[in-house]
């Protein structure tokens, strides 16, 4: 079933174009990567879904972004609503200098009025569980969250989004401040993640694309080049730039 | 040739540096010489908590505790005002603002923290004071609540920019993690910026409030000068450097009065002291 839908997507930073033309379909319940060189419009991409880049002045789209049949880039459209639906990770885990706790019931207190302390310890317990952090820090939660190694403010970082119980997480190079076995223990949770939500990843890392995604789409220069099936794009992809690029010959 | 000239500048600045350690040292010195010599006539105890002060009358009455207090209504009256107005000044400023309101804004307020302060004293004693009395309805308007709003004014300069500053160098990732959860602008400034640059906040606060502790003409010219312990804001107080400055100038050399008067430099001294260190570990704190 198809979650998000981009029709003919051009985007602009003032006069440079950073996306071009984009056509694609990304399914529910999949794993999507995108890839491609550095300064591609891979982040700018996904930053699109979930109206990021709204913060920046001079930025300027046109075309189509469907959500659930709903053109999100309509000026009419709720951020707040938005947000909430659409999660993003960033590459550096961010938690807020707050305590664990707080941190992952931040959403739930912007977005729901009169939560009792009962029902927040209970999304605290299932989000932590959610991203197999309970067991190491329930005897923690009044701890800074800063004080979290770095896999651990990342996996806090996940669980503080699934907490808002958004439908799509948006992971932009979530494991590139890790070290490799911090690494495949995320790229694990993802596939845990994976039936209950729609994940889009961001990476560089081809490796990691074959690993974990269902789908993937390579980008160059901000056109979307080659969108398919992971182990189609990786075995036998269609356009000669794609080849290209995960035979290493681009930097 | 260019090694010498080097060596030269090099010794120079050294000695610069040296010379200003020396002469702070050299100040303290004779502050405490001074100052100390009191205490062979009256106690410590009841210098610091001695509730009259009649330096002239015969034996001379040396309690600074009215002073004290002065000092500290008018503190904290002051902060309760230039405190939250600050902040929010400062708030506005960093995040909300448009770009040309707030270059001038931030260009007003180095203008307000540039007016000398007698010249601010004298505005408040011919709009502030009259206003207070009226309002009021009061004998005087020379009370503490207009040295309070007056030192307010002082106090903002140093609260707005620093607490700017400390807003302003929030890491962007936080607020990008509070957006994408969703949180409106305002939610993010209260639940993320706010906790996040607390401690350069509190180190403004501290600054501003240290800046009002030493203040002098301002205060000199419209509190009233009674040195009398005050029971409300409305009454008439004199703070510690109000005394010095008014009565340096009449007090005999090397008479007890004139050590006392010293002494309460040593008060002072401490309080910046301890105000200064305090602000500096919470920026330090920021840092790390
Ligand atoms: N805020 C911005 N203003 C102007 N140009 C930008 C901005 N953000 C990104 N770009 C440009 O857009 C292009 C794509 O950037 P980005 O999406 O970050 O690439 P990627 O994530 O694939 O490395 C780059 O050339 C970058 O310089
Ligand atoms: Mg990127």
């Amino acid at each position: 079933m198809a979650k998000i839908i981009t029709k003919n997507l051009n985007l602009w930073y003032g006069t440079f174009q950073a996306l071009k033309n984009v056509n694609s379909t990304i399914e529910a319940n999949r794993i999507t990567a995108i890839i491609g060189p550095s300064g591609c419009g891979k982040s700018t991409l996904l930053r699109v879904f979930n109206r990021m880049n709204d913060l920046i002045e001079v930025l300027r789209t046109d075309g189509e972004v469907l959500i659930d049949d709903t053109n999100i880039l309509d000026s009419h459209t709720d951020l707040v609503v938005l947000r909430k639906k659409v999660g993003m990770v960033f590459q550096r885990p961010n938690p807020f200098p707050l305590s664990i706790y707080e941190n992952i019931v931040f959403g739930e207190k912007i977005h729901a009025d009169g939560i009792t302390r009962d029902e927040l310890d209970e999304i605290v317990e299932k989000s932590l569980r959610d991203v197999l952090l309970w067991d190491e820090l329930k005897d923690r939660l009044n701890e800074p969250a800063l004080r979290l190694s770095l896999e651990q403010k990342q996996r806090l970082c996940i669980a503080r989004l699934i907490a808002v119980k958004p439908d799509v997480l948006l992971m932009d190079e979530p494991c590139s401040t890790l070290d490799p076995q911090a690494t495949a223990r995320v790229e694990e949770l993802m596939r845990e993640l994976k039936s209950r939500y729609t994940i889009i990843i961001v990476t560089h890392n081809m490796q990691q694309a074959a690993r974990v995604s269902d789908n993937t789409g390579f980008m160059l220069l901000g056109e979307l080049i080659e969108f398919g099936k992971t182990h189609e794009i990786f075995t036998a992809p269609r356009d000669k730039r794609t080849e290209d690029y995960i035979t290493g010959r681009y930097g | 040739m260019r090694k010498l000239k080097e060596f030269i500048v090099e010794k120079l600045i050294l000695i610069c540096g040296l010379a200003s350690i020396f002469f702070v040292a050299l100040i303290f010195l004779f502050l405490l010489k001074e100052g100390l010599a009191v205490f062979k006539t009256v106690s410590l105890f009841k210098f610091l908590f001695g509730k009259s002060w009649y330096p002239i009358s015969e034996p001379a009455q040396l309690g600074i505790l009215p002073l004290i207090l002065g000092s500290l209504l008018i503190t904290v009256g002051a902060a309760i005002i230039s405190i939250p107005i600050g902040v929010g000044c400062a708030i506005y400023i960093a995040e909300i603002a448009p770009l040309k309101i707030k270059e001038t804004l931030k260009a007003g307020i180095e203008l307000l923290a540039a007016i000398p302060s007698v010249v601010l004293g004298f505005i408040g004693m011919v709009t502030l004071v009259p206003l207070v009395k009226n309002l009021f309805n009061l004998p005087t308007g020379l009370t503490a609540l207009s040295g309070s709003i007056m030192l307010a004014f002082m106090a903002m300069p140093t609260i707005v920019s620093i607490a700017e500053d400390a807003l302003y160098s929030v890491p962007k990732t936080y607020k990008e993690g509070a957006f994408a959860l969703g949180a409106t602008h305002w939610q993010t400034i209260w639940r993320v910026m706010l906790p996040a640059a607390s401690s350069g906040i509190l180190a403004a606060v501290m600054l501003g409030i240290g800046r009002v502790i030493g203040e002098t003409m301002a205060v000199m010219m419209i509190t009233g000068n009674a040195a009398v312990i005050p029971h409300t804001i409305l009454a008439p107080v004199r703070t510690l450097t109000a005394t010095i400055a008014a009565e340096m100038g009449e007090a005999v050399v090397g008479s007890e009065h004139y050590f006392a008067l010293f002494a309460i430099g040593i008060v002072l001294f401490v309080i910046s002291f301890a105000i200064n260190v305090t602000a500096d570990s919470f920026l330090h704190k920021r840092q790390q």
